[in-house]
């Protein structure tokens, strides 16, 4: 009793004060500080982790960029040459699966969250959905090799695009439904009260409504498959030389970066880094337009 | 019960009802939010329904609309009818009862669309128009809500570009331009600054030249301006209908006299 008088007599003279009057709020500032150092230790960490890849592909890829490494094909170790049927090949092959995953992607994802969202069969798709996010692509790949390159006999730039339409998919799917479950359902409801039939409703005002963050998704899904290596091994697999028909083998950039990086000739080893330094900038690049589109959303 | 026998209509003259309410009951799930509701809506007039907070007001406009439909757990129960047709039959195609009664909505819902295109959307969906019937379409309706001055310049920029009050007022046009013959309001001033609310009342005033109104409010005093009938709800039940003047002057009630004069709620 005594003790609590004293505390607030105590408290009652500090009130004319700016001083902390049981010390909580001292020891509440100290752990706030090494909450915040810890925390910026750790974004340190990050960044100094992207930075270094950064640092260290300008570095070794830099002397490679250059005009015939955009205009002539991969060549035999010592001639010159350069990576213009990797880029040809990745732009064709990404640029397949996302023809293929985007529509399947959006109608999926609009079912998933305008009609689908408390059935059963939508719960199912969800769940097989998130495995096939996390699936290794190498499966994927296999995957692909036994259904589509093994019937067909050889590997072919429809395989490599099947495949990489795998990876896609799923990605698109779950971003198309969070976003599309972001609409506030007032305005599902005023739509409906205009007497438009759902399916109207989903396209024409909440798919619109959501676009960015939509088109945000299909973004991050492309940067995805454009770095993927592993399941093109075993679909596309790669070529000499430039080629435009799908229905053959398909030089890509993560491919013959993996073939020249481990190669033991020098020029290979080099390209492979002018490689490796250009897939990064573009999905680098990719990835900063979505960002741009989707801040332009929350402002409107 | 002996509520209901204060619940008919005190009306003057023989009206012709655009909706009557027989014996509604309405359930979200288990849960009973309207208990035997008996009501008529009378054609051109504004009919306003008061009450606090969860007393089934909001329920009730919503049942008017069937938009309740859209939820899977909420049913009604009983009879309505618009000009003589049950829309509580299972086989009362929903988006054709919504383009006869349209709907605005307590926080503005503009379209991520331009300002012309929120206006042309619900009249696409019924109307085959010409271009040039379209644009005379579009700027009716916009006088109509009393917004075409401040918007006649920029019909191609986003609806979201508008203020508050222009988002609702344009809400209202977009109602009003498929020509439905019922209004529902539900709340449509709650989230609006006065000088928009005085714009929005006068315009429920002009609009009940061509349309019937029901409106839900807050705001007791909104009601007294703009209604022709009110109704006092609370707890689910028709508590009071009646004329407008009648019930705010001489209500016949005890529970409704405690409402409007402050005492309770």
């Amino acid at each position: 009793m005594s003790a609590t008088m004293n505390h607030n007599s105590n408290a009652d003279q500090m009130r004319a004060t700016l001083k902390d009057p049981s010390g909580l709020y001292a020891g509440r500032l100290r752990r706030n500080r090494l909450g915040l150092s810890l925390s910026m230790l750790a974004m340190a960490l990050g960044l100094v982790a992207l930075f270094w890849i950064l640092g260290v592909l300008l570095y070794k890829g830099f002397d490679a960029i250059s005009w015939s490494m955009f205009v002539e094909s991969t060549p035999a170790p010592g001639s010159p040459g350069g990576l213009a049927n990797a880029i040809l090949g990745s732009l064709l092959l990404v640029a397949v699966s996302a023809l293929v995953s985007t529509p399947v992607g959006i109608l999926a994802g609009i079912y998933l969250s305008e009609y689908g969202a408390s059935t059963r069969f939508g719960a199912v798709t969800r769940f097989v959905t998130d495995i096939m996010l996390s699936a290794p692509s190498i499966v994927i790949g296999l995957f692909v090799y036994a259904l589509v390159v093994a019937p067909m006999g050889y590997f072919s730039g429809w395989a490599g695009s099947v495949a990489l339409a795998l990876i896609a998919l799923p990605v698109v799917v779950r971003t198309t439904e969070n976003m599309l479950r972001l609409v506030p359902a007032p305005l599902r409801e005023a739509a409906a009260a205009l007497g438009a039939p759902k399916w109207r409703v989903s396209v024409s005002v909440v798919l619109r409504a959501s676009s960015s963050g939509v088109v945000t998704g299909i973004l991050l899904a492309v940067a995805r498959v454009s770095g993927e290596t592993a399941p093109l091994l075993f679909t596309a697999l790669s070529n000499q030389f430039m080629s435009t028909d799908m229905a053959q083998p398909m030089a890509s950039l993560p491919v013959v970066i993996y073939q020249f990086a481990m190669s033991p000739y020098e020029d290979w080893v080099s390209l492979a880094w002018g490689g490796a330094l250009l897939v990064t900038f573009a999905v680098l690049t990719l990835n900063v337009i979505a960002r741009v589109v989707f801040r332009d959303k929350s402002k409107a | 019960m002996s509520l209901l026998n204060h619940a008919s209509p005190e009306v003057k003259a023989p009206q012709t009802l655009a909706l009557e309410v027989k014996n509604l009951n309405f359930f979200y799930g288990k849960f009973q939010g309207l208990k035997d509701i008996s009501l008529g809506i009378a054609e051109k007039k504004v009919t306003a329904f008061i009450g606090p907070s969860g007393c089934g007001k909001s329920t009730l406009l919503r049942t008017f609309n069937r938009m309740y439909s859209l939820y899977p757990g909420q049913r009604a129960e009983g009879e309505i009818n618009f000009y003589g047709q049950n829309i509580l039959s299972p086989k009362q195609d929903l988006n054709l009862l919504r383009s006869r009664i349209g709907m605005v909505f307590q926080k503005p819902t503009p379209f991520p669309m331009s300002i012309y295109d929120n206006i042309a959307f619900g009249v696409r969906l019924y109307e085959k128009l010409s271009a040039s019937e379209m644009d005379d379409r579009v700027e009716w309706s916009l006088r109509k809500a009393a917004i075409w001055d401040e918007v006649k310049d920029k019909l191609t920029q986003s609806g979201l570009s508008l203020s508050g009050g222009q988002q609702q007022r344009l809400c209202i046009a977009r109602s009003v331009a498929i020509k439905p013959s019922v209004l529902l309001l539900d709340e449509p001033t709650s989230a609006l600054d006065p000088i928009s609310t005085a714009k929005v009342e006068e315009l429920v005033h002009e609009l009940k030249e061509d349309y019937t109104i029901a409106i839900v409010t807050h705001n007791m005093q909104q009601a007294a301006r703009v209604s022709d009938f009110t109704a006092y709800m609370y707890l689910g039940e028709m508590i009071e209908f009646g004329d407008t003047e009648q019930l705010f002057f001489k209500p016949k009630r005890s529970e409704t006299e405690d409402y409007i004069t402050g005492r309770f709620g």
